[in-house]
């Protein structure tokens, strides 16, 4: 018995490291960061169609379908966040793979988007998009039938990443494979799937992926009305799971959920059935990315295998922690912050990026374990 | 004596881990309502016999019932605790980042599924239930506190708090005053003594006056057997029990 009750208590490194705060919002002080963030997510969809539709081409303060496409990029990298923070931050399942579900959510709404380029590609194939030509295939691939509808192609846009997550978390949880171990394995998932995705006879376009899109739904992809309705419905979505997430932590299974990041075996002892929670919360986090990957692909205009590399996985991470995990506001902030940077840095000085993004994770764990928003509140607090 | 009349009863229990024997031919019964003690030095089996009865341990042989023919060797460690067998644990493992309403919430019988917790409302009764526990446990000021500012005996209490939750017909405690203050001792030996009667309980413990102030019945266990049974004063003259203890 000694040894179990010291296995509860053990200490475990850096990222795996219980935090001792999370954002609970209501009951305690209300959610005052999540009223910011959908504040802050309202100004957004009334300034943007304003400052594009209505503000002149000529004027300063317009605003470029190149920006519309960026704000929308962060927001839909803010899903992913979100998702991510829900598992790890309240959770503590670091998942290091997950841009594996916003990739397989990405691929599933770029395979109803290529259908609709229709006899407009280059080959001008009615049925077979560029690349089947391009390597011979006779007919379309099995899985490719339907994503010319859209309700089938959303359908799959939550399915995909939520089968895969639901397979990979039943054998995973139920093995009890927990803290660095899943995260390697996690790792090792979102490698698999990107060489995967690499072969051309896997029927997805190889290394080239999707791209060259024509239209949504009818809809022209490259007017700058579209792209401002496209915006509009991720800015929507990211209202809709944020106070999803947030209902989920606020409910008494978001209270079992942090019992197991901080004493699982406690909690499998009072009866609950740990594996099945962590199940539930991994599925759900895995088609919130999914559906981060659906709006990011339409707005950027491009799918390829890259979006599985482990590193944009870390760099999810990375978001979260410098938000400030166990907050969901946070994550979403950190997301679109790092972002900016990356944007910045990366057209200024494209050779640092990296080391600036290793350099604001160490500065991050060393100086700010509770991110950005922990800062703010300890501000607050003082003042 | 009729095996129905008891609430636990333990029978020729083995267990041995790599031929070292924890338990070897243990039998004893826990009758319903009694407040049992059980000592014995380092390594007699107290926990071993814990582990069987509460399913984290298989035995090798033997048998254990509890109630009227309910066998627990057959059953997950989450269907004895259903059955109505609670354990607290040496060290106590309240949850930190709850408060001591959120942790006996929890701890409530009733639904555990993903998908009812998710929509879980605590009726009245319910409320009435957590607050009834507060009380029995002496923590109702500090009721929105967080796990992690107790002191180590409120942790104790909220511990057993949570057992209670679960109207367990069994309760196992282990070791409960270990590391208390004699004031907190006092307390919890009023706390479990209340809880005889409408429980059966358990006590493993090493503090002889605590076990003295609590117990009328109590089982000595040496090497994975019992050695002596009785009151503490029968037990304390036995002569197995004063060689065992020191060594004589």
């Amino acid at each position: 018995m000694e040894r179990q009750v010291t296995s509860e208590n053990k200490q475990t490194p850096g990222l795996w490291k219980r935090t001792t705060l999370v954002d609970r919002g209501g009951g305690r002080g209300g959610d005052s960061g999540g009223t910011w963030l959908l504040a802050v997510l309202a100004a957004v969809a009334v300034l943007v169609p304003l400052l594009n539709q209505v503000v002149p081409a000529t004027s300063a303060f317009h605003l470029s379908a190149f920006g519309i496409t960026l704000i929308g990029k962060y927001l839909c990298y803010g899903m992913l966040a979100l998702a991510l923070d829900l598992i790890w931050g309240y959770c503590g399942i670091l998942s290091l793979g997950h841009a594996a579900f916003f990739a397989l959510g990405g691929y599933a709404m770029g395979m109803y988007l290529m259908r609709q380029i229709g006899t407009r590609g280059v080959y001008g194939d009615p049925v077979l998009p560029d690349f089947m030509v391009f390597l011979n295939y006779k007919s379309l691939p099995w899985f490719w039938h339907g994503f010319n509808h859209f309700p089938f192609a959303l359908a799959m846009v939550a399915l995909v990443p939520g089968l895969l997550a639901f397979v990979f978390g039943w054998f995973a949880f139920r093995s009890r494979v927990t803290g660095v171990y899943l995260s390697i394995i996690t790792q090792a998932l979102t490698y698999a799937l990107m060489l995967a995705f690499f072969r051309n006879d896997m029927g997805f376009g190889g290394n080239n992926g999707f791209t060259d899109f024509k239209d949504i739904l009818g809809f022209d992809l490259h007017s700058d009305r579209t792209r401002v309705v496209l915006l509009l419905i991720t800015i929507l979505a990211v209202a809709a799971t944020y106070t999803a997430c947030r209902k989920i932590v606020e409910s008494r299974a978001g209270r079992v959920v942090l019992a197991i990041r901080d004493a699982e075996s406690r909690t499998r002892f009072l009866g609950y059935p740990v594996d099945s929670f962590k199940l539930w919360l991994f599925v759900f986090s895995g088609i919130v990315a999914g559906i981060a990957g659906a709006l990011y692909v339409p707005q950027v205009g491009i799918i390829n295998p890259s979006e599985f590399a482990p590193i944009n996985s870390i760099e999810a991470v990375i978001w979260v922690a410098v938000g400030g995990r166990g907050t969901l506001y946070g994550a979403i902030a950190g997301a679109v912050l790092v972002n900016y940077l990356k944007t910045w840095l990366t057209g200024a000085f494209p050779e640092v990026w990296l080391f600036a993004l290793g350099a604001i994770f160490v500065l991050v764990t060393l100086f700010l374990p509770r991110g950005i928003i922990g800062l703010l509140r300890l501000r607050s607090k003082k003042a | 004596m009729s095996v129905r009349n008891k609430r636990l009863q333990l029978e020729n229990l083995t267990v041995s881990f790599d031929g070292f024997k924890a338990l070897n031919k243990l039998s004893l019964h826990v009758d319903p309502g009694e407040m049992l003690c059980i000592i014995g030095p380092n390594g007699a089996g107290k926990t071993t016999m814990m582990d069987v009865v509460t399913g984290k341990t298989r035995p090798d042989s033997g048998t254990a019932e509890f109630g009227s023919g309910v066998d627990l060797l057959h059953m997950s460690e989450a269907e004895i605790v259903g059955a109505g067998i609670g354990r607290k644990f040496q060290k106590p493992t309240v949850f930190e980042q709850l408060t001591v309403f959120e942790n006996l919430e929890l701890a409530l019988a009733g639904t555990r599924s993903f998908l009812k917790t998710l929509r879980a409302r605590i009726s009245p009764v319910q409320q009435e239930r957590i607050y009834q526990v507060l009380d029995i446990i002496g923590l109702t000021g500090q009721r929105d506190e967080f796990g992690r500012i107790l002191a180590h005996g409120q942790k104790q209490w909220l511990e057993i708090g949570m057992l209670l939750m679960q109207n367990p017909e069994l309760l196992l405690v282990d070791e409960p005053v270990a590391g208390m203050t004699p004031h907190e001792i006092e307390r919890t030996s009023e706390l479990l003594r209340s809880l005889a009667g409408e429980h059966s309980v358990v006590v493993v413990e090493h503090d002889m006056s605590f076990v003295r102030s609590i117990a009328r019945r109590v089982v000595v266990l040496h090497e994975g057997s019992v050695i002596a049974e009785g009151d503490m004063d029968k037990v304390q003259q036995d002569a197995r029990v004063i060689e065992v203890y020191l060594g004589v």
